[in-house]
C-alpha cells in the first residue's frame, strides 16, 4: 500500500461534513499558514515540494506561483480549474464529489499564499450534483468562519465562488476558462502573457487543477521537504490516476509516483489486469490528448526498460516511442479493440470541440475525422494513411493553444504504432463496419 | 419580456462580477431554467437587460453545449460517447435509445418528453458507458436498466 496524501479517509462516512473532516485533521493547514506563516513561505514550501500541475502539464507549482505578477492597486485572483472533460479523466470529480472540504482547503491556503481575496472554482456544468456539494461545504466553512472576513481572527479575508461552465471541453484551457469567467465564449488567448501577468479581467491570475490544489495542505502541514521525499526525481509527490477500459478494475487510485508500470496495470490492489482475460494490446495513459502507444511499449521503453509512473520514464522514447503522463487519464484497450475506429472517435471529439479560431485546427480537425470516417467504413485508399499524417503534422505547433497538438497526437501515434490496422481497413473494405 | 423572477436572479448574478456583461452565460441560463430554451425574443431582452448586443450575446449562448437556442423536450438525454464509454458498449445504449424513443441525436420525441443529444466524456468513465436525464447521472448502463430509468421521467 502506497501513501495516501489526497485520498487517505476517502471513505470515512460523512468525511463530506466539516465537521468528521476536521474530525480527520482538516483545514490544519489553514490555521497553520494564516496564523504562522507569511504568504511568501507558504509559496517556499510549495516550491520546495517539487509539486507539479496536476492538470497535464506538468509545471511545477510553486515556481507559477513565484511568477504571479504583484502590482500595487489591483487584486489577484485564484482560479481552480475543475472543469475536467477530458476523455478518461474523472479523478477530480471523485475528489470534489467525496471529498470537496479537501478542495476548500487547499483553496482557502494556497489563496492566502498569493494573497488573493476572491476566488473560483470553475466546474463544468454538467456536473450540477457536484457543484451542489461544494456549495454546501463552502456555507458551512463561511458559518465556521473558514471563510469571510477575518479567517480564524487570523485579519485574512477570503471569498469564495463555485462558478458552473456552459458545456465546452475547450473551457478548460486556462485562458479559455478565464473567457468564459468574464462571461464571453470559450476563445483560448495568445500565451504569453500567461495568467500569471495577465489573467481574469486583466488581473494577476493563478489557474491551478483541482488535485495540484487540493496537494497544498499536506504540503504545509508536513513541510515541502517531506512531500519532495515521495516519489522519484523531478515526479515528487503522489498522483490521482483514473483507470477506465478493458480492466478488472476500474476506478480512481492515489499512487506513488515511481510506481512501477507493471503493478499499477496487473496488481490486484489497482487495475487487476486486463478483463475476461484478454491480452493487453494499446493505452491511452494520460487522458484522450497523449499519444497512444501499444501495450508492449507501454510496459518497457524501446531500450526494454521497464517503465515506472513518472513523467519522466512515460515519456522516454519521445514522440517515437513514448507517451505522457498527462492528466493520468489511464484507457486501457484489450485485443478486441478496433484502433481506426478509437482514432476516428477522438477525432470527431476534437473536431466538435474546436474554438474555431485557427484554421489549422478548425479545418484539419474536420480533416482528419472525415478521412477516418473514411477508412473506417471500407471507402479508404492507401493514400489516405499518409494524408491523415500529413494534416496532423500541419496542425502540430500551429494553433493558439493545444488543443490542435492534443488532435494531432493521438491520429500520428496510431498510424504509427498500428499502421498495419489501417492497411487492413484498406485491403478489406467488405470487413470494414457498415 | 423578463419575469420578476428572471430579472431577480440576473440581478443577483450580476451583483457578483465587475461588469454587467460578466454575468451573460449565467443571465442566459436562468432564462433557460424557466423557459426550457432561450428563444430569439428571449435573448434580445436578455441582451437588452445586460447592455449588449443580441449579436453579441448569440455568439456566447451558441458557444455552449449546455445552452439550447432550440426548443427541447422536459428531460434532455446527454449521452456520452467518448472513448471509453466507446469501447465499453456505447454503440449498443445509443441504438437502444434511439429505437425506443424514435428520434436521431438532436431531436426531441413527439410527446415533448426527451431531447437526446451526444456528449464529450462525463467524467466517470470507471462506470461506462454513462449518460445524464436532466441532472442525474447514470452509471455502467445497460439496455435493459434503459427502459426503466426512462420510466422515471413524463
Ligand atoms: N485535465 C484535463 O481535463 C485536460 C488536461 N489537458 C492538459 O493540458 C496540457 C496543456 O495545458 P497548457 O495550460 O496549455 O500548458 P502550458 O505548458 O502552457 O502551461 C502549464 C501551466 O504553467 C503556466 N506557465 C507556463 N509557463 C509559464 C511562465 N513562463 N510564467 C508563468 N506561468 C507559466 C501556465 O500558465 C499554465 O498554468 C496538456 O499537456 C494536457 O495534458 C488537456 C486537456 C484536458
Ligand atoms: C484543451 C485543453 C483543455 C484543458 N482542460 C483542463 C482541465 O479540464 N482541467 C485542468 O486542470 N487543466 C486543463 N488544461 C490545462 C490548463 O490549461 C492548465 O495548464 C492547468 O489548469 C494549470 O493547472 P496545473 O498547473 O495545476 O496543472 C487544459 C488544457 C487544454 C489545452
Ligand atoms: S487550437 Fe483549436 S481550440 Fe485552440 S485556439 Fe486554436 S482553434 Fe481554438
Ligand atoms: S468517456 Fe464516457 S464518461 Fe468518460
Amino acid at each position: 500500500m502506497g501513501l495516501k496524501i489526497l485520498t487517505e479517509h476517502i471513505n470515512v462516512p460523512g468525511i463530506d461534513t466539516l465537521e468528521t473532516y476536521r474530525k480527520m485533521g482538516g483545514y490544519r493547514s489553514v490555521e497553520k499558514a494564516l496564523k504562522t506563516m507569511t504568504p511568501e513561505e507558504v509559496v517556499e514550501e510549495v516550491k520546495k515540494s517539487g509539486l507539479r500541475g496536476r492538470g497535464g502539464a506538468g509545471f511545477p507549482t510553486g515556481l507559477k506561483w513565484s511568477f504571479l505578477a504583484k502590482p500595487e492597486g489591483k487584486p489577484r485572483y485564484l482560479v481552480c480549474n475543475a472543469d475536467e472533460s477530458e476523455p478518461g479523466t474523472f479523478k477530480d470529480r471523485v475528489l470534489m464529489e467525496k471529498i470537496p472540504h479537501a478542495l476548500i482547503e487547499g483553496m482557502i491556503t494556497s489563496s492566502y499564499a498569493l494573497g488573493a481575496r476572491t476566488s473560483y472554482i470553475y466546474i463544468r456544468g454538467e456536473l450540477m450534483f457536484v457543484l451542489r456539494i461544494l456549495e454546501k461545504a463552502i456555507a458551512e466553512c463561511y458559518a465556521a468562519g473558514l471563510l469571510g472576513e477575518n479567517i480564524l481572527g487570523s485579519g485574512y479575508s477570503l471569498d469564495l465562488h463555485v462558478h458552473p461552465g456552459g458545456g465546452a471541453y475547450i473551457c478548460g484551457e486556462e485562458t479559455a476558462l478565464l473567457e468564459s469567467l468574464e462571461g464571453k465564449r470559450g476563445n483560448p488567448r495568445n500565451k504569453p502573457p500567461f495568467p500569471a501577468v495577465w489573467g481574469l479581467y486583466g488581473c494577476p491570475t493563478v489557474v491551478n487543477n483541482v488535485e495540484s490544489i487540493a496537494s497544498v495542505p499536506w504540503i504545509v502541514n508536513n513541510t515541502g521537504d517531506e512531500y519532495a521525499k515521495i516519489g522519484v526525481g523531478r515526479s515528487t509527490g503522489t498522483k490521482l490516476i483514473s483507470a477506465s477500459g478493458h480492466i478488472n478494475n476500474p476506478g480512481v487510485y492515489e499512487i506513488e509516483l515511481g510506481l512501477p508500470v507493471e503493478e499499477f496495470l496487473f496488481s490486484d490492489e489497482y487495475c487487476g489486469g486486463i478483463w475476461k482475460g484478454r491480452k493487453f494490446k494499446a493505452i491511452v495513459a494520460g487522458g484522450s490528448s497523449v499519444p497512444i502507444l501499444t501495450g508492449e511499449l507501454f510496459l518497457k521503453t524501446a531500450e526494454g526498460t521497464p517503465r515506472v509512473m513518472t513523467y519522466e520514464s512515460l515519456s522516454e522514447g519521445g514522440f517515437v516511442s513514448g507517451t505522457m503522463l498527462g492528466s493520468g487519464g489511464f484507457i486501457v484497450m484489450d485485443d478486441t479493440t478496433c484502433i481506426v475506429r478509437n482514432t476516428w472517435n477522438f477525432s470527431r471529439f476534437y473536431h466538435h470541440e474546436s474554438c474555431g479560431q485557427c484554421s489549422p485546427c478548425r479545418e484539419g480537425t474536420g480533416w482528419m475525422e472525415k478521412i477516418l470516417h473514411r477508412l473506417e467504413h471500407g471507402h479508404g485508399n492507401m493514400h489516405d494513411i499518409d494524408l491523415l499524417v500529413n494534416v496532423s503534422k500541419q496542425i502540430e505547433g500551429n494553433t493558439i493553444c493545444p488543443l490542435g497538438d492534443a488532435a494531432a497526437w493521438p491520429v500520428a501515434s496510431a498510424v504509427r504504432h498500428f499502421r498495419d490496422e489501417f492497411e487492413w481497413h484498406v485491403k478489406h473494405p467488405e470487413k470494414a463496419t457498415a | 419580456m423578463l419575469t420578476a423572477e428572471e430579472v431577480s436572479q440576473i440581478e443577483h448574478e450580476i451583483s457578483l462580477v465587475p461588469v454587467r456583461k460578466a454575468a451573460g452565460i449565467e443571465a442566459l441560463k436562468i432564462v433557460q431554467q424557466h423557459r426550457g430554451w432561450v428563444s430569439d425574443e428571449s435573448l434580445k431582452d436578455t441582451a437588452a437587460f445586460l447592455g449588449v448586443s443580441a449579436e453579441e450575446l448569440d455568439s456566447v449562448a451558441t458557444f455552449y453545449n449546455l445552452i439550447f437556442r432550440q426548443p427541447v423536450g422536459r428531460h434532455v438525454i446527454l449521452l456520452c460517447d467518448s472513448i471509453s464509454c466507446w469501447v465499453m458498449g456505447y454503440e449498443k445504449i445509443r441504438e437502444h435509445l434511439m429505437q425506443k424513443l424514435g428520434i436521431k441525436y438532436g431531436q426531441t420525441t413527439p410527446d415533448g418528453r426527451f431531447t437526446l443529444l451526444p456528449n464529450v466524456c462525463l467524467g466517470t468513465c470507471d462506470c461506462a458507458p454513462a449518460l445524464m436525464v436532466g441532472p442525474d447521472l447514470y452509471q455502467n448502463v445497460t439496455p435493459e436498466e434503459l427502459d426503466e430509468i426512462l420510466s422515471r421521467y413524463n
